[in-house]
């Protein structure tokens, strides 16, 4: 942990908690805040261009990942409710950057952190309000970015089992990739479907009715796929269970 | 090999509706990442000797003269003939040409990715040559008129009750059940037995050519190398010039990374080294000895910004870690070389148009690049490979421009803001209630498979504002 009694942490929203579900950021800023920190949120942020950048279209992005580290470089920390997010900005940027912006990227890279790997690694949250304790039971979908690249595995089990008391129902194959890739579930549909469809049948298999995780993209895959099968299962991403708001519609649910 | 990699995305559909072949590549999917974990979970430090492998085929390459020099000069000591081939079909005429020199009317051929590339047995067989495979899964394959589906189990997509058939129907050996894989097997050897007794040429690959010493090394688990390599008294090795090493310890070192990577054994049943013909007190070995260097672009591949491939050591863990590979099976790949590994070299050996799907047949997982023994970026060179199809225009312009206006409006928070603003609260009120789409406009990939999630309310951004501005009043 810094010297700082109070970390000062800018969060980066991620544009699909900012378009596709806000509970997902107002859940992390409740998280960071009962872990003791000053949590502020740069109002000009977007998107950190993954969309473009994944699909080969550097130069458009560049001009985004500039904007991004503009607006972050001056923050003690960068936090973002995403591992694919984080990783996007830690380990894409110095590599989309050259020179001067390459050394800003990698400056930025070193204070940006995926929400649940930052609570648990950098300010060590142990203990917060109890939440509920009655959860359904639970399985994690560990997503590729954040597994792979920001090194998230055991960080919100820790955290599920320390302010939730929760122990994971583990699915076989958790660390396969549930076949979002962002634009690769809308060109490759086929492959897309037998890939999330295995990843529904893993949950299923595991006991679990809840399935949680730390990326948007995935969940939003997997909970479409599991309204269009007609399954019963939850979804919801770890910040909201972590926070205790459970009672809101999952995602894919009706109001 | 003639290529199909441009109906990628039809053969993987037909490929995902096969119920019997899906099950089998589930069941492959599941087991060959656990037989690697546990092989190299026993070695030790696996990730120093994977850096130290790195290095030193990264060493390799960027002297890869001085080494060829070396290798060649030490080779050619031993008694070797060497010869160069910059194309497929310089190969090929090579080894036919070798082969009608000697008269040869059969070969014995050991498991060779080259010459799948080549496609040399064709060649040979036009030119009046009887080809055999002799490793298992190559002759299975060979045996039914297909291509091998996977690098290192080449009929990895077939069933044991589908070999047992093809041999029931192919081998005239009269009444046998054939029941168990051990029955096959012995099948197997029985007919390729008196094959090798009779071939003129043996024709193999090798995994590392050892510059120091001028030696070929070849790992097996079937010992058919060395009966190819031995028996005949004609030796054909065929490989590419960027196998080679500098030294004999670093072709075990690549050894002990390739058979853990590949198949989760600590050890192949075979590791043979060939050092050249016959000499006058050995009792028995081939009488002259061939090895035929292909470049087939290797040294454009060097030149490029896609150099690191050239440190493939061919182990096939990146096709049983891909989740895409498991999906569609490697014949859907459409060329020799399936799976992330397959998606970078296919596009650079052949043309990035006739490959368009292979780069974009990836989700960035990275379970490629974390199992690569030699630490490929397999996900950067598909992403890097996507980017230069943009830049040819190869890639559809509606997914061009697209991203590029996704890009564009992303770089002007304000109008980002607004329109998001705008549409996030449109698809809330028309979606909110069901709890999502079944259809929605310019989303029909997504939603053909999958109902498309409604915003759950505002944008994030509008409320944040409108909760900041009230609390500053």
């Amino acid at each position: 942990m810094s010297e700082s009694i109070n970390p000062r942490v800018s969060l980066f929203v991620t544009c699909l908690a900012d378009l596709m579900r806000p509970s997902v950021a107002f859940a992390s800023i409740r998280l960071l805040e009962q872990a003791g920190c000053i949590v502020d949120v740069p109002l000009q942020q977007t998107c950190c261009g993954q969309p473009g950048y994944n699909s080969g279209e550097y130069e458009a992005t560049i001009p985004i990942a500039r904007q991004t580290i503009e607006l972050f470089e001056h923050a003690e920390y960068v936090v973002a409710p995403s591992g694919s997010c984080a990783g996007m900005i830690c380990h894409h940027y110095p590599k989309l950057l050259d020179g001067e912006w390459r050394e800003r990227a990698l400056a930025l890279a070193e204070k940006t952190f995926e929400l649940t790997s930052f609570l648990v690694d950098v300010v060590k949250l142990e203990s917060a309000p109890a939440v509920s304790t009655d959860l359904p039971p639970i399985t994690y979908h560990d997503s590729c970015a954040g597994l792979r690249e920001m090194g998230v595995k055991d960080q919100p089990r820790q955290l599920l089992k320390t302010l939730c008391d929760v122990e994971i129902n583990e699915m076989q194959q958790s660390d396969v990739c549930c076949g979002f890739g962002g634009t690769f579930c809308a060109k490759m549909p086929d492959i897309s479907e037998k890939m999330v469809d295995d990843k529904l049948r893993n949950a299923g298999n595991s006991g679990a009715t809840l399935l949680t995780g730390g990326d948007l993209g995935c969940l939003l895959n997997i909970a479409g796929r599991a309204r269009r099968q007609g399954l019963e299962l939850e979804v919801r991403h770890v910040a909201e269970i972590l926070s205790g708001d459970l009672y809101s519609p999952a995602i894919g649910e009706g109001d | 090999m003639e290529q199909h990699s441009q109906h990628f995305k039809e053969n993987a559909a037909r490929a995902l509706a096969d119920a019997s072949a899906v099950a089998q590549r589930d069941i492959l999917a599941l087991f060959t990442p656990l037989m690697r974990e546990a092989a190299v979970s026993e070695f030790g430090d696996f990730a120093a000797l994977r850096d130290h492998v790195k290095k030193m085929r990264q060493h390799t390459l960027d002297n890869l003269d001085y080494y060829l020099a070396r290798f060649e000069l030490e080779a050619t000591n031993n008694g070797n003939r060497i010869h160069y081939a910059e194309t497929a079909e310089d190969m090929n005429s090579i080894v036919l040409d070798i082969c009608q020199q000697h008269g040869a009317r059969k070969v014995a051929k050991g498991k060779s990715m080259v010459t799948e590339e080549t496609g040399l047995n064709d060649f040979l067989q036009r030119g009046g040559m009887e080809v055999l495979e002799t490793d298992l899964g190559e002759y299975i394959v060979q045996q039914a008129g297909e291509t091998p589906s996977h690098i290192v189990g080449p009929a990895l997509h077939k069933t044991q009750q589908q070999i047992r058939e093809q041999f029931l129907e192919n081998h005239d050996l009269g009444e046998r059940d054939l029941e168990s894989i051990g029955d096959l097997v012995g099948e197997a050897r029985t007919v390729l037995r008196d094959h090798f007794l009779e071939a003129d040429v043996g024709i193999i690959g090798s995994n590392a050519l050892i510059a120091e010493n001028g030696y070929s090394m070849l790992v097996t688990n079937e010992g058919n190398g060395d009966l190819c390599a031995n028996l005949p008294s004609v030796l054909i090795i065929c490989t590419t010039l960027d196998r080679v090493l500098p030294r004999a310890e670093d072709a075990t070192a690549i050894q002990r990374l390739l058979v853990r990577s590949a198949t989760g054994q600590p050890q192949t049943c075979y590791t043979s080294f060939y050092s050249g013909p016959r000499r006058a007190q050995d009792a028995d070995g081939p009488l002259e000895t061939h090895i035929v260097l292909l470049d087939g672009q290797r040294t454009d591949i060097l030149a490029s910004d896609y150099s690191e491939m050239l440190r493939c050591i061919r182990c096939g863990s990146c096709l049983n870690h891909c989740p895409i590979f498991a999906a569609t099976g490697g014949h859907s790949y459409g060329w020799v070389y399936p799976g992330p590994m397959g998606s970078v070299l296919t596009p650079l050996l052949t043309s990035l148009e006739a490959s368009e799907a292979l780069p974009n047949a990836c989700t960035s997982c990275g379970r490629c690049e974390e199992v690569c023994p030699s630490a490929i970026p397999l996900p950067d060179m598909l992403r890097d490979l996507r980017h230069e199809q943009s830049v040819q225009k190869i890639t559809p312009a509606s997914w061009r421009n697209g991203l590029r206006l996704h890009a564009w409006i992303a770089t002007r928070p304000r109008l980002y803001q607004a329109l998001t603003g705008i549409g996030i609260s449109l698809m809330h009120r028309l979606g909110g209630k069901k709890g999502g789409f079944s259809k929605l406009p310019l989303a029909s990939g997504w939603t053909s498979k999958r109902d498309f999630p409604a915003p759950q309310g505002e944008t994030f951004m509008r409320q944040y504002r409108r909760r900041s501005q009230s609390n500053e009043r």
